[in-house]
């Protein structure tokens, strides 16, 4: 265990910055988002939840994947650069790192993705305890405890100070590198015991506390599937997709073309299930209402991600779609629906 | 050409080789640069071909694996990137990258059967690969029927294969029907699951089905009511694709993947996916 001074903490980031990108949550024009640290950065250490996860340090909201040159008859291919400097992440949440292992799941798996992989390879996550639950977080519910989060080193921070302690050897490491900055702190791990216990009892409180997945055992999937449920429930549904691009675990991507004068980009970037065309063929669609692709979206969280991920969830309890959702519908509804319908214990 | 090894990475393909089958097919004849083949598949698997700058979409490898000189894909004009691909011409280059999914069961569970092939319209493309597969290892088989199907006889695909090379093969029955009755067709005219209870195979076969849904759904039908099982029948999904491999979202249905865990499906295994394909 170490700590460092609440002051002391943009000396931590200058240091780190001098040798490596930092990231970490930066308010810009009012909205609070994982950004690169520089001198000027309004860091924003307190606040819990920013607007988008931080997927996006690993898996780009838009990236090239290649670069097309030459047509017709000499086509040339050059593909995109990996990530090839080590980065620190700093101060992600127990939930977004949980998230980053569900896509872990999907890009690591065979074949792997090279470009998510090389950024995994080269990225340290420094997760924070959450100090302060917020009402929409649900975390518990994936077995999630925000007061012990997972990363290469987790963080707490107190009223004066900031504790660390590694959690890998990639996080050793990572200690071993800012060390001169940091003071030895295994005496004091009760100071981090009173935080966790104090985050422990907010969480206790929180509305979402007993939410169940009772009857999301990956089982009773035709039974699911053709619920009447789904009939009212995604009725609100806008399909503007906001769910989808908040959310730390959702990695539905497209993949186009973009023209410039050096040749064209293949790039990938961000797609939604809850649009029309994401299923749209030249031989037509096979989900053509809004009940279909409102249901995809959650059968594959509760049901075929984790029938095919060892019992994992494809949703970590953030709450962001909670709180972005225009017309007030997300994950804790649908479970919730069914479990009226006898699927889990009454919350 | 790019050496990192990224199942998103494509090679370029070379066209040697554009064949008019139909009004709307053509099939593609393409190998590496230097010559070749572009990989090694085996019969049902699929590739994605891009025009860079149009699209890129999957298509089922119609050649056979036991063609050691190219990879030939029959392509049904129908969109934006399939209109660009019909105006290539041979020497013109492509990217492709692959193969990607499953494959219909040639060395395990189909070996030792006699197999009937039912397909319609462009649907005979994947079949094809395993019909050629198949007859290249006539020994490892039983008996073969192929009833195939268009909507009249300039829609048939490979008809000349067909009649010439298949339906002269040892073992082989062949069956041809058009929807409509025209002027020169002197063949059997009717819907392909009308003439498959017409005929009325024995249902001591295995059925590999392709075509139009509406034409699989039936066909489905009368297998059944021709006393075949859920486990003697082989079909294909398709949906829509991007990466190929399982990851950008698109192709998911239930718990699987159709790029990765199909295309070939046995129709018990269709059947314990939720109704959405």
């Amino acid at each position: 265990m170490y700590k460092i001074t609440k002051e002391n903490l943009r000396a931590l980031f200058r240091e780190i910055a001098g040798s490596r990108e930092l990231y970490l949550p930066v308010e810009m024009g009012g909205q609070v988002n994982f950004g690169v640290w520089d001198e000027d950065a309004k860091v924003r250490l307190d606040v819990l939840k920013t607007v988008k996860s931080p997927k996006d340090i690993f898996f780009p909201q838009a990236e090239t994947l290649y670069t097309c040159t030459g047509s017709g008859k000499n086509i040339r291919i050059k593909p995109q650069e990996l990530k090839d400097r080590d980065f620190v992440v700093f101060g992600m949440r127990a939930c977004d790192v949980r998230g980053v292992k569900v896509l872990d799941q999907v890009f690591l798996s065979d074949p792997q993705d090279t470009y998510y992989a090389a950024r995994r390879a080269h990225g340290i996550l420094v997760s924070m305890a959450c100090g302060r639950p917020e009402e929409s977080c649900f975390c518990s519910t994936f077995g999630i405890d925000a007061a012990a989060p997972e990363g290469d080193v987790a963080a707490w921070m107190t009223e004066k100070d900031l504790f660390l302690k590694p959690l890998t050897e990639k996080g050793e490491q990572f200690i071993t590198s800012v060390e001169s900055l940091l003071t030895k702190a295994e005496d004091e791990a009760e100071t981090v015991e009173a935080e966790q216990k104090r985050i422990r009892e907010i969480l206790e409180k929180l509305p979402y506390r007993n939410l169940s997945l009772d009857g999301w055992d990956g089982g009773a999937t035709e039974e699911k599937f053709d619920s009447p449920i789904w009939e009212t429930l995604y009725r609100p549904c806008l399909a503007c997709g906001t769910c989808t691009f908040v959310c730390p675990t959702c990695q539905c991507y497209d993949i186009k073309d973009y023209r410039t004068a050096e040749g064209v980009q293949r790039y990938r970037c961000w797609d939604s299930c809850m649009y029309s065309d994401f299923t749209l063929m030249a031989g037509g669609n096979n989900r053509t209402t809004q009940l279909q692709r409102f249901r995809q979206r959650f059968m594959h969280k509760l049901i075929y991600f984790p029938a095919n991920n060892q019992g994992m969830y494809s949703c970590v309890g953030c709450g962001r779609c909670v709180e972005k959702c225009p017309s007030s519908l997300n994950i804790v509804k649908v479970i919730k629906a069914f479990e009226k319908q006898g699927g889990g214990a009454n919350v | 050409m790019c050496n990192r090894r990224d199942p998103l990475i494509p090679q370029i393909g070379v066209i040697t080789h554009v064949e008019t089958e139909t009004p709307d097919v053509k099939t593609f004849r393409i190998v590496r640069p230097e010559g070749g083949k572009l990989f090694d598949h085996m019969p049902g698997q699929c590739a994605m071909i891009c025009v860079p700058g149009v699209s890129e979409g999957m298509f089922s490898i119609t050649s056979s694996p036991t063609n050691r000189e190219y990879q030939e894909f029959s392509i049904k004009r129908c969109g934006m990137l399939t209109e660009q691909l019909h105006s290539l011409e041979p020497g013109d280059q492509v990217t492709v990258r692959g193969p990607y999914g499953n494959h219909f069961p040639v060395e395990t569970e189909l070996k030792g059967k006699d197999l009937l092939f039912i397909a319609g319209g462009i649907g005979l493309a994947p079949l094809r690969s395993v019909i050629n597969y198949v007859l290249d290892n006539r020994q490892d088989y039983g008996k073969i029927d192929i009833l195939y199907g268009a909507r009249s006889a300039d829609d048939l695909v490979r008809r000349k294969e067909m009649e010439e090379v298949w339906m002269k093969a040892p073992g082989v029955n062949g069956y041809l029907t058009i929807d409509v009755a025209q002027e020169g067709w002197n063949g059997h005219v009717g819907f392909v699951p009308d003439y498959l209870k017409e005929i009325g195979f024995a249902a001591d076969k295995t059925a590999l089905v392709c075509g139009p849904p509406i034409m699989i759904k039936f066909v489905l039908a009368a297998l059944e009511g021709m006393g075949y099982t859920k486990e003697q029948v082989y079909t294909t999904l398709e949906l829509r694709m991007k990466c190929g491999i399982g990851k950008c979202g698109r192709c998911n249905i239930g718990s699987k993947y159709v790029c990765k865990d199909g295309p070939v499906f046995r129709l018990d295994q269709i059947e314990e996916l939720p109704d959405e394909y």
